[in-house]
């Protein structure tokens, strides 16, 4: 377990300290031994870090092209897509569980940005009484253990009928998102120059105008973060679903999960790399949409 | 402006509407379920319940999060302190594209591979016998403790590693470079120069970490079935298979309980900062 760490590359370079104070300065050879050492060590470090890091991808996807695997093969007996296929049947439970997943994401991010635009708006630019309050109070669905919230909130909607409702889960999920919704959108107002506003209004424009045509065209890349934020957190979502949506909801994560303990890995498996692909192509783009302008200011 | 602004109040009112009946109110509920008895009065009898049934999986689920963190900070402090402290750029560069992988990388789709991952024969026991590490016979599962410790820190090094070295980014360049020409080792460096200066980044991270690991229910279920177990997959059985609410509030008031500590710590740390300052 502790092979995470990446301590060889450390050593080494104590090695190589040690190496410079108690090898004479004219062994140049024995310099070089220590350096090509020093590399090797390194390479070896990151090599374990890698495996440590993309193995259980790896075997991730092995599942879920492996038609046949048992013990005790080290690979899979015979590889085929079928599963895939059996995935993406149009009539299979993985369509329409993605479906529901991305249309009970896409509402979640209209209910949360529908409630945070203005709430940024206000917390950026107008005078609030205990402002940072406020923003705590946002932050606190996500640092208190949620599980315990979650068997509350099934309790009230299972009085008022919302269980095992879109509607529901969907209010589950917004209110989880609202700290990233609300935060950058304030952010992304902050970052808003205001002599921009403030030209718009001296040259005639309403301050109605003057918000959609200058300010909130500003802060889009930042909403935009936000929104992506708010969608993946949703599409990821698992404990609030398990205990609100079930049992006529049932999320790509739901699904995920009953195949997996069901044993069907396979299934699983492709399940999670449908998961796996928005959650990636975020990573690699996130820094073109969350500008250090932006970044600065969250949570201030 | 010196009054608060009524249109600013209407513009706020309905996300604070949204956190009041989804978050606020349901924590109230679940206060109000784990302190009174069934009669209608003030009582601890749900709580010497939740400890005598559970009393193990309290310790275990301390356990594992507080390890799961250290852990994690330390994985972190390496790896922001090469990406920092290191004079090699082909090794920052390739450390710096690998390390990031997990961070967006969903609870669920992690517990799912380490399930297979750490299996008795699953791939990292597999790579072991095939390099010659280790025989078949001698393979064990690591789907039990190990498991969830190894998930929750593959998962969450990421995300402090992040934070990490983003504030290790932004320190005083001439206060690492004066450590080194006076002949500290790089390890001293980062011990004595650069942490103390990024401590603050450290504690926010290991603290949003220590509640999330708190709160997550998929990793338990999945990736180590049986006894013991963490509180959040107690309190899943209790409502799932008895509708005890009362009980599973108890358990959910000891989760708050625990993050609401290490919030203290964390306040505490942030005063004596301001009192210094």
């Amino acid at each position: 377990m502790s092979g995470k760490s990446p301590s060889p590359p450390m050593s080494a370079a104590l090695d190589l300290q040690r190496g410079r104070s108690t090898v004479p300065p004219t062994s140049v050879a024995n310099a070089r031994v220590w350096a090509l050492g020093s590399t090797a060590l390194k390479i070896a470090g990151l090599a374990i870090f890698a495996f440590l890091l993309f193995g259980p991808l790896a075997n991730l996807v092995l599942w879920s092209v492996a038609e046949r695997w048992y013990t005790p093969f080290k690979l899979p007996v015979s590889y085929g897509l079928r599963y895939w296929e059996v995935v993406f049947r149009p009539t299979g439970d993985a369509m329409s569980s993605l479906a529901t997943s991305v249309i009970i994401a896409c509402l979640t991010v209209v209910v949360a940005l529908a409630v945070s635009i203005p709430a940024g708006y206000a917390l950026a630019r107008l005078k609030l009484p205990w402002r940072t309050a406020l923003m705590i109070l946002f932050l606190l669905p996500q640092a208190f253990p949620s599980v315990a919230i979650y068997i509350n909130v099934a309790r009230v909607f299972y009085s008022i009928g919302l269980t095992g409702t879109i509607t529901g889960v969907v209010l589950v999920h917004a209110a989880h998102g609202l700290v990233y919704s609300v935060w950058i959108a304030a952010a992304a107002f902050a970052a808003v120059d205001r002599d921009l506003e403030l030209a718009a209004r001296n040259i005639g424009a309403s301050p109605l105008r003057a918000f959609f045509t200058v300010t909130l065209p500003l802060a889009a890349p930042g909403i935009m973060a936000s929104a992506i934020f708010v969608f993946l957190e949703s599409l990821d979502e698992f404990t609030g679903t398990f205990f609100v949506g079930v049992p006529q909801v049932t999320t790509l994560p739901l699904l995920l999960y009953n195949a997996s303990m069901g044993g069907n890995y396979q299934i699983a498996s492709i399940t999670a790399l449908i998961l796996l692909v928005p959650s990636v192509l975020f990573m690699i783009v996130i820094e073109r949409f969350l500008k250090a302008d932006v970044l600065s200011k969250v949570g201030q | 402006m010196a009054k608060p602004s009524f249109l600013g109040l209407l513009l706020i009112a309905p996300a604070l509407i949204m956190i009041g009946a989804l978050f606020l109110y349901p924590l109230g509920f679940s206060l109000a379920a784990a302190f009174t008895e069934p009669g209608g009065g003030l009582s601890l009898t749900h709580f010497q319940k939740a400890y005598e049934l559970y009393s193990t999986d309290i310790l275990f689920t301390l356990f594992i999060v507080v390890v799961s963190t250290l852990l994690t900070g330390l994985f972190s402090i390496v790896i922001a302190g090469i990406l920092t402290l290191s004079e090699t750029p082909w090794l920052i560069a390739t450390l710096r594209n690998l390390y990031r992988w997990p961070l967006f990388i969903p609870f669920i789709v992690a517990a799912q591979c380490m399930r297979t991952f750490l299996a008795k024969n699953g791939l990292m026991n597999n790579s072991f016998v095939a390099l010659g590490l280790m025989e078949p016979i001698q393979t064990t599962s690591f789907l039990d403790w190990r498991g969830i410790i190894i998930t929750f820190v593959w998962k969450q090094v990421p995300f402090v590693t992040l934070m990490l070295a983003g504030a290790m980014a932004s320190i005083d360049r001439a206060t690492i470079e004066a450590g080194r020409n006076l002949g500290a080792s790089r390890l001293r460096v980062l011990v004595e120069l650069v942490l103390p200066q990024v401590a603050q980044t450290l504690l926010v991270g290991l603290v949003l970490s220590f509640v999330t690991m708190l709160s997550v229910l998929s990793v338990p279920m999945m990736v180590a079935g049986s006894q013991p177990t963490m509180l959040t997959v107690d309190m899943a059985f209790r409502i799932n298979s008895y509708g005890d609410y009362a009980t599973a509030n108890a358990l959910g008031v000891i989760s708050y309980f625990m993050a609401g500590t290490v919030a203290w710590i964390y306040l505490r740390h942030n005063v004596k900062r301001e009192v210094q300052a």
